[in-house]
């Protein structure tokens, strides 16, 4: 017995011991420097992150600014997870009924020119975010309709206060956009100095910028996060073509583009380079959507909207779109992954969302023929970009054909779709998308709202308006996951806007590159300090 | 010899007002502005409110003719506006790329210049030949063949090829560097597109050198020439070529005006930062004043060009001069 007792001790002994070695082995310590090339495919219109909504801006200047927290860079995944950046210790949760949320801003944070950063750089810029003087822009402030007040107790500390509690405030003071900029410039330069100026306090530090080609960006030294960054430093370099960011890749010129490439690039690359290659992939907080012209005849019956989703096969077109298109996922209104999102089963009871298709298309064809719209032609309008509006919409095409519709599909280059939209509304149906970075349930499905400004249907709801009311104000997770599923039911119920899929996040990059998790936006992660190369 | 040039640089300022008129009304004539592409474009929450202080800030909610007056005043005080894209100055973005559009373009020119004028001159000399068919079948070829399409054939080819000679897979640089910071990988970027472009441009210079210079071969000076007992070498150089060029001129300096901004795709290829980039870019964003300036500027070029090269018709053939 003894005997035994010794042996299985040596046994766990020595598992334990394999187990840390292998633990040791396979995460490796990351190196220190090295400059990181990678490829952007949009251009930057200006530095400053409070007014902007491209990754082209994103991508090469996030680098240069801290935030006040951030999505986890280790766990970007969970779309739930928050990690301090010039804040100190967790996020908190909200005191005094949720209404209040006090972050302890670090100390001894400085900006790149030396400048001190403590809790009033932080003020100055949510007041520039939260309350913009009048003439001045921020794209971002009706997010922040919660927020009563911002006050600095003392240089360390900052308090919100909201109107109402919300579960909405959190994930918006994380988002990407809100770079800390310094009281200092605020003060001294006056809101547009940060359009062509950049001075932050985050991983890099800037360096140039060569409009159309460039930016490049150098270790900070001074940086709050201990060890990072481990990059000597890094490059972004403009390339607005498809095939030469994935040349580039191929040819070593660039180690990553982090906005994603469709499957067929994968393949690719994966085929030309094999092990040098490491893809990773995630559902992308973007939905595809089209949207239906309620002022134009016969689309102002609800039974003409209902049968148009209901001739869509959402699971069918899952498992073959995915292969050629960046789109995967069938979802609701959430994404997907969030604990507010639609479970499975809730989705299958949902409008469209049945798995028996014939049944679905049946019932689509009862519903044409009482409204007297059997057959019908229609302008479908879309956007003129691959992926994945082309394909997608090419696919709708047929999917409405199945139940005897026909649309003529209308592929326009993107002012002019967004004119169509937006000031036109000449068409009868259109191809929509909901691309947020931080997920942000509460905040995001507000586009279904028919009053929202960028809610192209033309419906009316003022239920849903009530319901919306409801769900911003909730204020426990089970609250709101109630009211969402209200909320859902209605918007389908209205069918203004109906999803297809949810697109598709594929990464690959050059296998050197370590440290780079994939979030659920190309948003999101990109302060790059994590990154480190293994050459 | 004067008199032609001043009729000659007279004719060039209501061509300029003629495009001015059309570029400005036609671009706003198209449904969309700089505005919603940027702040809408991405998919992301857009307040309508910023929209609108958007187009206040870049002058789109004024009045057209405003607007108008703006940007045809602006050439008299040298300004000519910011991009409503990035802000800066238009003067500055396209002058940061001209240098390497007028790189590509002189490369290019060269390229096609020494393929061009040799081969069609063989062809021509050859006629009906072995020579004239492999020439002929080239030239066509390079007509037939888009450069882009040929740029991308050479990118491929050089990313396969190297990977299977030397186990790594080798693409040109995709950042301009000046030659006269690093001659190699300026040259190692540029040469690609230079051959890609100046192949086409070779071809239609080839085939203008041969039929000119077959035209000019026929002539009755050329069989006095000969009759005189000149030897072929001294006919065809001092007597033929130099008649021929004429029209071989006016290819050049079209096909040279062309690449000066109208290399759109085979810069977006080799991801070159030049003027054709710059254009799809700005038209894709409808940045008025970058787009409007662009194409103020390749009118600019192409009349200047067409200036330049009546200027040497003159200086080749005194009866233009003296007409």
């Amino acid at each position: 017995m003894k005997s035994s007792l010794f042996k299985q001790g040596v046994a766990a002994i020595v598992g334990i011991a394999f187990a840390l070695g292998a633990v040791t082995v396979s995460v490796a310590a990351p190196k220190k420097g090295g400059i990181l090339n990678f490829v952007v495919g949009s251009k930057i219109p200006s530095y400053d992150g409070h007014i902007e909504s491209t990754f082209g801006m994103i991508h090469p200047i996030r680098p240069f600014y801290s935030l006040l927290f951030r999505v986890n860079p280790d766990n970007p995944a969970d779309p739930t997870d928050f990690q301090c950046d010039v804040c100190e210790g967790n996020i908190p949760s909200g005191a005094k009924g949720g209404t209040e949320y006090t972050f302890k801003i670090r100390k001894g944070l400085q900006f790149h020119d030396g400048t001190p950063l403590n809790a009033h750089d932080v003020k100055a810029t949510f007041d520039k975010i939260v309350f913009p003087p009048k003439g001045v822009a921020s794209n971002r402030k009706a997010m922040f309709k919660m927020v009563k007040s911002i006050e600095v107790p003392d240089d360390h500390t900052i308090v919100f206060t909201l109107k109402f509690p919300s579960g909405a405030f959190i994930p918006s003071a994380g988002m990407p956009f809100n770079f800390i900029y310094s009281k200092k410039d605020l003060d001294a330069h006056g809101y547009e100095w940060h359009k062509k100026n950049v001075n932050g306090s985050g991983a890099f530090i800037f360096v140039e910028h060569v409009a159309g080609s460039h930016v490049a960006g150098k270790r900070n030294p001074n940086y709050h996060h201990a060890g990072k960054p481990y990059l000597d430093g890094f490059r972004a370099i403009s390339a607005p073509k498809m095939s030469v960011r994935l040349q580039a890749i191929r040819g070593d010129r660039a180690a990553i583009e982090f906005r994603g490439f469709p499957p067929k690039a994968r393949d690719d690359l994966v085929k030309a380079l094999g092990d040098k290659i490491t893809v990773q992939e995630s559902d992308w907080n973007c939905a595809l959507m089209f949207t239906v012209n309620v002022n134009h005849k016969p689309f102002d019956d609800k039974r003409v909207r209902h049968a148009l989703t209901l001739a869509v096969d959402r699971y069918e077109a899952s498992k073959y779109l995915a292969n050629i298109a960046i789109v995967k996922t069938v979802g609701g209104i959430v994404f997907p992954s969030h604990p507010l999102a639609a479970t499975a089963a809730e989705l299958e009871g949902s409008l469209g969302f049945s798995r028996d298709i014939k049944a679905s298309r049946a019932k689509a064809r009862a519903l044409l023929k009482e409204a007297g719209a059997e057959g019908i032609e229609f302008d479908f309008n879309n956007r003129g970009v691959d992926q994945p509006y082309k394909v997608v919409g090419t696919w709708l095409v047929d999917q409405w054909r199945q139940v005897g519709l026909k649309p003529i599909q209308r592929v326009q280059p993107s002012p002019q779709f967004y004119a169509t939209l937006r000031k036109k509304k000449d068409f009868d149906v259109t191809v929509d998308f909901n691309c947020q970075s931080v997920v942000n349930p509460i905040a995001d499905v507000s586009k279904f709202l028919c009053s929202a400004g960028n809610h192209y249907s033309g419906c009316e709801n003022a239920k849903l308006d009530v319901i919306y009311d409801r769900l911003l104000k909730a204020e426990t997770p089970a609250q709101q996951r109630s009211i969402m599923r209200e909320f859902e039911t209605e918007v389908f119920d209205t069918a203004g806007t109906a999803l297809t899929l949810w697109w598709y996040k594929i990464n690959p990059h050059r296998s050197y590159v370590k440290g780079w998790k994939i979030a659920p936006s190309h948003y999101l992660n990109q302060s790059l300090d994590q990154i480190w190369l293994d050459k | 010899m004067h008199k032609y040039i001043a009729k000659r640089l007279l004719l060039i300022l209501p061509t300029l007002l003629g495009a001015a008129v059309l570029v400005f009304f036609l671009l706003r004539a198209i449904p969309g502005d700089v505005c919603e592409v940027r702040l809408a474009g991405s998919g992301l929450y857009v307040d309508e409110a910023e929209i609108e202080l958007c187009r206040e800030k870049l002058g789109l909610a004024k009045p057209l003719i405003v607007q108008f007056w703006d940007f045809i005043t602006g050439y008299v005080v040298w300004d000519l506006g910011d991009s409503m894209w990035t802000g800066k100055p238009v003067t500055e973005e396209i002058g940061l790329r001209f240098k390497l559009s007028l790189q590509v373009a002189l490369m290019a020119t060269l390229v096609a210049v020494v393929i061009a004028i040799p081969l069609g001159a063989i062809s021509a000399i050859k006629q009906d030949t072995w020579i004239d068919y492999v020439v002929r079948s080239f030239s066509i070829a390079g007509i037939a063949m888009p450069s882009f399409w040929l740029g991308i054939l050479i990118i491929l080819g050089l990313l396969i090829g190297t990977q299977h000679f030397l186990g790594t897979p080798w693409m040109p640089p995709i950042e301009y560097v000046s030659p006269f910071k690093d001659l190699a990988s300026n040259m190692a970027q540029l040469i690609w597109p230079a051959v890609a472009t100046g192949y086409r441009y070779s071809a239609v210079a080839t085939r203008m050198t041969r039929s000119a210079l077959l035209e000019v071969l026929r002539e009755d000076y050329i069989r006095t020439a000969r009759a005189k007992g000149m030897t072929e070498k001294i006919i065809i150089n001092r007597h033929a070529l130099k008649n021929a060029m004429l029209p071989v001129f006016t290819i050049i300096g079209i096909e040279f005006a062309f690449l000066m901004g109208g290399l759109v795709v085979t810069e977006q290829v080799f991801n070159l930062n030049g003027i054709g980039k710059l254009f799809v870019e700005s038209v894709q964003a409808q940045d008025f004043a970058m787009t409007q300036q662009l194409v103020m500027l390749v009118v600019l070029i192409a009349v200047v060009t067409n200036f330049v090269v009546d200027l040497v018709y003159a200086w080749l053939d005194p009866r233009i001069r003296y007409a």
